[in-house]
């Protein structure tokens, strides 16, 4: 066997970009479709035809990006299959499964009602239209929950083992993968990032029309809704993300290492590190601003509970690689000698290591009998990118406790009815409108790339993940997706930029429409 | 009763019940898409083509993003093989898919008339060209596809795009094709009047008989001019999933020993010419829906004919047939397919009940009249 490290490099730049850019789309609609559920509900209730002008806006809005959503979304599924190929094979027993689920609980909901709500809106009663619009916005966030327990379940690996017949991961127990704390800990804290998007979102666009003057009670309404809704998001999403940061301490000791640039054990309760540069060859943070204690106090919410160093780490893995090397050795000779319970018993003390044996084949083909080089080599793979780590997670971090100051002021201001004439904070507000994809797509790379080498953590690495395709066709694909993608961007900003210029539809006489150069 | 065998055959009809579903329904929309060049003559004509399936084409498109997860999950060799396998095909699919949606919500958002001309092919692009392409890959299907596996089960695969693009598998496509542009024409039909819906009538005609004539031109080619496949050595259908473990031989007129076994089978076949009369009749006497119906019938019973003359193979391979992805060893674990099964079972007809709602409240036709009123809160 052969690894093409081009294709291995090539699809992973594809499945990065393709990822984070279909990840722009979909915290923005996670939280406005809820957030034209609520408008609605308003509407249905007061019968005050300026709420359903809002839903119909931000609607409008809300169907540009909602199209994008799913166009980039297929991508991803496809993509297991055509560039991860022996990953779609090892773990397709156990992974598979959420993403079919989500097919039938999620896609099926949302891409149904999303045709009602944009085309039911003379077709169905008040009631049933809101019904519809609840519908996909529970569609959607559904949807967030099942591939977050396949995300969960590639962060920490649950409810399965390593079938000898088939070669495999294989399900032992779906109810561990469903309840998986990893899953549901990133679930809810990504669901809340996406109300924030869409929180932003409405109150940015909203503040523009204020200082402009434009569609002012409009603009007032949504404002008011988007700080309402977004302080409760903003809290809860770093309320959550500690509780991911904590399920994370628990599951993946080396992601947390390398986020806090934790080089070597500290003595308990560990510091947490504000600032600094992280070294990743002379293992060290240089300049760095160090809180006492704190770092201990979250992650492991005692005074006693140690944070694991990365070269203590290191040196762990060292062990798992050889504990490893003696499952894989037991592997190959049961595979001329499938019944012997002696072999059997032997991998089967020792397969949970299985992952840490195979980082081998990047140095041997040999892997039952590497070397001592080898296994310190793949033992130092273990380690994630330090400094992207380190950095994302203090710009999200930032962000995130940014946004609280913004929907806490704007709350503020909107309890005493003065936000309209909050000019500066009007402008802060407007200016906060990239804010959130910045920390979504930071929240990703913590996440995605915390988890390198490993595209199931501690059972697969990456580099054997990939296809045995010709690196050919990945660069066509790649090529093709950039520049594809590229245009694609650049034609929807126009468009959101023009309806966002054009407004809300004024009331006005059927048959106008077209006069008014909407359509 | 749930015994790993019976799982694996209920999970191959599942398949074929969510390409069915997809075939139907999507086609529909893959074939209105493709033919509103040609049946809209000019703006106003081709926004009620557009909207016609304007508010169900995303729903529709699920059965597909479902059935890629059904066979990840359910068949994950067969996602591995044929995903990785078809790579370039698949991009192609892909560049069209994510062109579709784009494409329905941006044209009518500027009036000028270049922007929409341009969106308008890509829409017939993106209804044209994925069922061409999943009717070539499943003609590759029928002759078998250049992969085997190491002993990690580790894939290779030694053929190319252009390999993919043989006679055979060409005519395979034009069957997709035919069979979609004919379901696109009937719905066509079903929710438009005047002069849209008298094109979409002789569409409907024209497509129909090309579909039945290419299809018994296939049925002729599988019988006398390619090799089918068959196990050879004993299997073990409660067996493990994995397909290095028979042996199984190639040879001329073997995709019709099925028929054989079980004469009754024939049937399948059969009823896709019964779906053409069907439509030929229902055109006749101007009953749009009826047409339609039929139409769908001769779609499941082509996808059910490859199934049955296939079974239990799903993809043999052309390179090392006793590698071929068969029922018997290409399927999830038993867990898992019942997990899948009951999952199924549950939501299956909860999306029915809910998917026949929203065709009941979308129901009545397009018409001009409509278009102008709603002006700009539709496509």
């Amino acid at each position: 066997m052969s690894i093409d490290m081009d294709v291995v490099t090539l699809s992973r730049i594809q499945f990065g970009l393709t990822a984070m850019y279909h990840f722009l789309f979909v915290p923005l609609t996670l939280g406005l479709s809820l957030l034209l559920g609520i408008m609605e509900t308003v509407w249905v209730m007061t019968g005050r035809a300026i709420w359903r002008d809002m839903t119909k806006f931000w609607g409008l809005l809300f169907g540009i990006n909602f199209a994008m959503g799913v166009a980039t979304g297929i991508t991803m599924e496809f993509q297991f299959g055509t560039n991860w190929a022996y990953y779609s094979h090892y773990v397709g027993d156990i992974f598979g499964a959420p993403l079919a689920i989500e097919g039938m609980m999620a896609f099926f909901l949302e891409a149904t009602f999303v045709g009602l709500f944009f085309f039911g809106w003379d077709k169905l009663s008040r009631v049933q239209h809101l019904v519809c619009t609840w519908l996909l916005a529970l569609g959607a966030n559904l949807s967030a929950l099942w591939i977050l327990i396949a995300n969960g379940w590639m962060q920490n690996p649950v409810g399965a083992y390593f079938n000898v017949d088939t070669m495999r991961m294989e399900v032992a127990n779906f109810a561990e993968v469903i309840l998986n704390p990893v899953a549901q800990t990133k679930f809810v804290h990504t669901v809340s990032a996406g109300y924030v998007t869409g929180a932003v979102f409405v109150l940015a666009i909203s503040a523009w029309y204020l200082l402009k003057g434009r569609h002012v009670e409009l603009a007032k309404r949504s404002a008011t809704v988007a700080v309402c809704f977004g302080l409760a998001a903003s809290l809860l999403v770093v309320v959550l993300g500690d509780e991911s940061g904590y399920e994370v301490s628990q599951h993946q000791k080396m992601k947390v290492a390398a986020i806090e640039a934790v080089w070597h054990t500290e003595e308990a309760p560990a510091g947490l590190t504000v600032f600094g540069f992280p070294d990743t060859k002379d293992q060290v943070t240089r300049f760095e601003i160090k809180l006492p204690w704190v770092l201990g106090l979250i992650a492991t919410r005692s005074l006693d509970g140690k944070i694991d160093g990365i070269a203590e780490l290191i040196a762990r893995n060292a062990e798992r690689i050889r504990s490893g090397m003696i499952a894989y050795s037991a592997l190959e000779q049961l595979r001329h000698d499938r019944k012997n319970p002696d072999l059997m018993e032997k991998f089967k003390a020792h397969q949970d290591d299985l992952g840490y044996a195979l980082l081998l084949k990047r140095y041997t083909d040999d892997v039952a009998q590497a070397d001592e080089k080898a296994i310190m080599a793949a033992a130092n793979d273990t380690v994630p990118n330090v400094p992207v780590l380190f950095w994302s997670f203090r710009i999200m971090v930032a962000l995130g406790l940014g946004f609280i100051a913004l929907f806490g002021a704007g709350f503020y201001y909107a309890v005493k009815r003065r936000l309209p004439e909050k000019r500066t904070y009007l402008k802060l507000a407007l200016l906060a409108l990239p804010l959130p994809w910045i920390s979504s797509e930071m929240g990703w790379v913590v996440a995605e790339m915390g988890r390198q080498p490993w595209t199931i953590d501690g059972v697969l690495p990456t580099f054997l993940s990939a296809s045995s395709t010709v690196a050919g066709n990945v660069v066509v694909s790649l090529v093709g997706f950039v520049l594809f993608y590229s245009t694609l961007l650049v034609v929807e900003l126009f468009l959101m930029v023009k309806y966002i210029k054009l407004g809300p539809q004024e009331p006005a006489a059927p048959g106008l429409a077209t006069s008014q150069g909407r359509y | 009763m749930l015994d790993y065998e019976t799982m694996r055959v209920i999970w191959w009809v599942l398949l074929g019940v969510l390409l069915i579903g997809f075939a139907v329904l999507d086609g529909f929309d893959f074939g209105a898409a493709a033919l509103m060049p040609f049946l809209g003559k000019n703006d106003e004509e081709r926004r009620i083509i557009i909207n016609t399936v304007g508010p169900v084409w995303e729903g529709n498109q699920v059965w597909l993003i479902l059935g890629a997860g059904a066979i990840f999950a359910a068949w994950p060799h067969i996602y591995a093989v044929a995903f990785s396998g078809f790579y370039l095909a698949m991009f192609l699919v892909l560049c069209t898919l994510i062109l579709r949606p784009v494409a329905f919500k941006f044209r009518s958002k500027i009036p000028n008339a270049g922007w929409r001309r341009f969106w308008d092919w890509s829409l017939f692009v993106s209804g044209f060209v994925p069922p061409v392409i999943f009717g070539v890959a499943v003609g590759n299907a029928l002759i078998g596809v250049p992969f085997t596996f190491d002993e990690t089960m580790r894939m290779t695969y030694t053929g190319s795009l252009l390999d993919l693009l043989n006679p055979f598998a060409l005519l395979a496509g034009l069957v997709s094709s035919a069979m979609t542009l004919t379901q696109g024409a009937t719905w066509l039909a079903v929710k438009t009047d005047g002069d849209v819906q008298a094109r979409a009538y002789k569409t409907t005609v024209a497509f129909s008989l090309v579909t039945a004539v290419l299809f018994a031109l296939a049925g002729v080619w599988v019988a006398h001019g390619i090799d089918g496949y068959q196990i050879v050595s004993a299997v073990d259908p409660n067996g493990p999933s994995n397909p290095l473990l028979k042996t199984v031989t190639r040879g001329p007129g073997l995709w019709l020993t099925n028929y054989g076994t079980l004469p009754i089978t024939m049937l399948v076949p059969l009823l896709a010419l019964c779906g053409t009369i069907i439509v030929a009749l229902a055109v006749a006497v101007r009953r749009p829906l009826t047409a339609f119906l039929g139409n769908s019938l001769t779609i499941a019973a082509i996808i059910g004919t490859i199934g049955v003359s296939m079974f239990p193979f799903m993809l043999p391979s052309s390179l090392n047939p006793n590698a071929s992805l068969t029922v018997w060893d290409a399927s999830s674990s038993r867990t898992t397919l019942i997990i899948m099964a009951g999952v199924a079972v549950v939501f299956m007809p909860i999306i029915l009940a809910y998917t026949g709602w929203v065709y009941r409240v979308l129901r009545g036709k397009v018409t001009k009249a409509y278009i102008r009123e709603q002006g700009g809160s539709v496509y």
